[in-house]
């Protein structure tokens, strides 16, 4: 079911005087305060957030810090899956969690379009908390900018995230080896077909869901265990196929993909046959690409397995070091190709 | 998935490859005329299984590719005025003209739009009434019909702000122009079965017969494109000149006898320039006098445009399969999917991107 605006009778919309966000929700004054404080706070609240200051006190960490930021200005904002909300706390999240990092703390700003219903926003923001609780992480300071009508799209998010990276391990494109094995936690293309089959002006449906959701518990579970593990990537935009070519070029192996092993759901594989569209260049937002030593490989897989988020976690290709720089595909019927980076836009604005 | 999988069974091509290479007595080239085809060869990689012996050779086959920079040109022209939105299918954005593109139109401020279906187009005009909606159509006989029911409901529902930039070409003249000229030398020819899903193939017996050329009617798949190859190889082993259907489950001798129907109310044949290649006789589709006003032609700012080709491109050499891709000096150096010279690179159905997409270290 697409996860548009309804409303809990348990969770009602904090009382608020405008039906929309006006400019001066941005201004400052009265009505930020009353954003702030009504919907932020009753939401996302902590002890690092409530004190209201310019910025965030935070605890010193042990080790190595990892920070990252994005912004999404997803179109549409609610999709099958998800919304622009979750997809924000996830996403940086699964950054943190590819440097091999436990997430901690998380910015958050926004930028609105003068006229979003507040509905909306509300909507958006219980998901931030919801992605926010389920990751483990706390949104520790943030901004609210208000854009006039005709300004920007309704609303565009942007996070920032502070992990503390896992003692041991050393996780980096480069640090891809001969020999090593290619493994995915689950199907690709979801995200970036859900969001195509909702596009306005586009008279195609399925029942494709978003694959959004934050992947940090698997990870730190694998690299509590597998010190070893080489690369970490979640293939965003650009898909499977860019996020290997990039690997591949950094660290000047080979990877071949095995076609049979790739899990493509048979409605993602319909659309993209009417679309015209490669689904190892589609986006994902709850994959995580793992390239670690093959003797560890059933290991991590059984840790993979027993996370609902990798539960059809499975080896796809192979790292050698032929054809250096390049990802190769044995197609199904025996035979290789190439995939070679993507080029252009396929998709605009899926993240 | 359904209607998909055993069309790329690796048994059913195991077995295909098997019976091609039994019945070989000798070295054949065969032309595919569809950039689909050509596109699908180099995805599933069956140049690497096909036996030595065949030489496939990548025809004009990629609409998008054959659109002469002149008409590209005008079509920049018309989205860069204000009173225009211009719509197309999204290979034809990327398309360089002499200068420019229109996705470069687009990021400066022109009315650019993406359609699926020339229908889409109409509704935007019945929309926006106040703009002039031009679509580019560009395809071959597989999509005119399309365009044909566009203009027709347009002329039907009184949409006075429609226009159509006609771009079309038709696959027969070509393939008769091919075969005239004495530098290619093909063997048996793969035809195109979306093409003839549409038309039917009964133009592509005197033509065969004429130029003594065993042609098959062949789909997409792989299993499809070998089956197409092995029809054609065992005409050619027995000496047979016909033309024969490996595309059933799509393609009736007749064709599609409304879609031709409304082909023939709409639109004529005449004398296109096909970027690279040069004018061909009889392939082009051009409106008929009844619907001359939804011509984008006749729009004012255009009439005097005249184009030039990038001097590093040898399009009409791929084009008609004289040079492979790789063969070219500016392939993968000076020309890529990013900045592409010449148009057999940016669309996705075209001989020098699949090469540079899915073949480039062979």
């Amino acid at each position: 079911m697409e996860s548009g605006p309804n409303f809990e009778p348990g969770c009602p919309i904090p009382k608020s005087d405008h039906e929309h966000i006006l400019l001066g929700h941005g201004g400052g004054g009265k009505l930020t305060r009353q954003l702030i404080e009504k919907m932020f706070y009753a939401e996302l609240g902590n002890e690092y957030l409530n004190r209201g200051h310019d910025g965030a006190f935070l605890p010193p960490p042990d080790g190595t810090l990892a920070f990252t930021t994005d912004s999404f200005v997803v179109d549409p904002i609610f999709f099958p899956g998800g919304n622009i909300g979750d997809l924000a706390i996830n996403g940086t999240v699964n950054d943190l969690a590819c440097c091999g990092a436990v997430p901690h703390f998380i910015s958050l700003a926004f930028i609105l379009e003068e006229g979003l219903p507040i509905e909306e926003l509300w909507e958006i923001v219980k998901s931030i908390g919801k992605a926010a609780d389920r990751a483990g992480v706390s949104i520790v300071t943030g901004d609210t900018k208000v854009v006039g009508k005709g300004k920007g799209d309704r609303i565009f998010i942007n996070t920032s995230g502070i992990g503390e990276v896992i003692e041991g391990t050393n996780i980096g494109p480069e640090q891809c080896r001969p020999g090593d094995v290619v493994i995915i936690n689950g199907s690709i293309a979801d995200h970036g077909i859900a969001i195509v089959s909702k596009r306005e002006g586009l008279s195609f449906e399925t029942d494709v869901r978003s694959d959004t959701c934050s992947l940090n518990a698997m990870v730190s579970d694998i690299l509590g265990k597998y010190k070893s593990v080489h690369v970490l990537r979640d293939p965003t935009r650009g898909g499977l196929a860019s996020a290997l070519n990039e690997i591949c070029e950094a660290s000047q192996t080979g990877i071949m993909l095995f076609e049979d092993k790739i899990r493509v759901s048979e409605a993602v594989q319909g659309a993209c046959e009417i679309m015209g569209f490669d689904p190892l260049y589609i986006a994902n937002e709850g994959k995580m690409l793992l390239i670690a030593p093959k003797e560890d490989a059933e290991g991590i897989l059984d840790i993979m397995r027993s996370h609902p988020e990798g539960k059809d976690a499975a080896v796809i290709g192979q790292v050698s070091s032929e054809r250096p720089g390049m990802v190769s595909l044995r197609t199904t019927i025996g035979s290789t190709r190439i995939v070679d980076m993507i080029s252009g836009e396929q998709l605009p604005r899926i993240c | 998935m359904k209607h998909l999988d055993e069309y790329r069974d690796k048994e059913l091509v195991d077995k295909l490859i098997r019976q091609i290479g039994k019945q070989l007595t000798r070295p054949w080239t065969l032309m595919e005329i569809c950039g689909g085809q050509t596109h699908s060869i180099l995805k599933y990689g069956l140049l690497d299984l096909l036996p030595k012996e065949i030489t496939m050779i990548h025809g004009p086959g990629c609409p998008v590719c054959v659109t002469p920079v002149e008409l590209i040109d005008k079509a920049i022209a018309l989205a860069m005025r204000e009173e225009t939105i211009l719509a197309s299918f999204g290979d034809m954005l990327r398309v360089p003209g002499s200068t420019s593109d229109l996705l470069e139109v687009r990021a400066g401020g022109g009315d650019v739009r993406i359609v699926y279906s020339p229908l889409d187009a109409v509704h935007l005009a019945a929309e926006n009434p106040e703009k002039q909606v031009v679509f580019f159509a560009v395809g071959f006989e597989t999509t005119a019909p399309a365009v044909a029911l566009a203009i027709s409901r347009a002329e039907a529902k009184k949409i006075d702000n429609f226009f159509v930039l006609v771009a079309h070409v038709l696959v027969p003249p070509a393939i008769k122009a091919l075969l005239s000229n004495p530098d290619i030398r093909i063997d048996g020819f793969l035809t195109a079965g979306h093409v003839c899903t549409v038309m039917g193939y009964e133009e592509y017996i005197p033509l065969a017969a004429e130029y003594q050329i065993p042609m098959a009617v062949t789909g997409f798949e792989p299993v499809d494109i070998l089956l197409g190859i092995q029809k054609t190889v065992h005409m050619l082993e027995h000496g047979i000149v016909e033309v024969e259907n490996a595309y059933p489950r799509s393609v009736k001798k007749e064709g599609n006898l409304k879609a031709r129907e409304l082909l023939n109310q709409v639109f004529e044949s005449g004398y296109r320039n096909w970027r690279g290649i040069g004018n061909i006789p009889q392939s082009g589709y051009y409106l008929r006098e009844r619907y001359k006003r939804f011509d984008a032609l006749t729009l004012p700012g255009i009439a005097g445009i005249h184009a030039s080709e990038s001097e590093h491109c040898i399009a009409g050499e791929i084009l008609t399969g004289i040079r492979k891709p790789h063969e070219c000096s500016a392939f993968g150096t000076l020309c890529t999917p990013e900045k592409p010279h010449g148009a057999p690179m940016v669309s996705s159905e075209g001989a020098c991107a699949a090469y540079y997409r899915y073949n480039r270290v062979n």
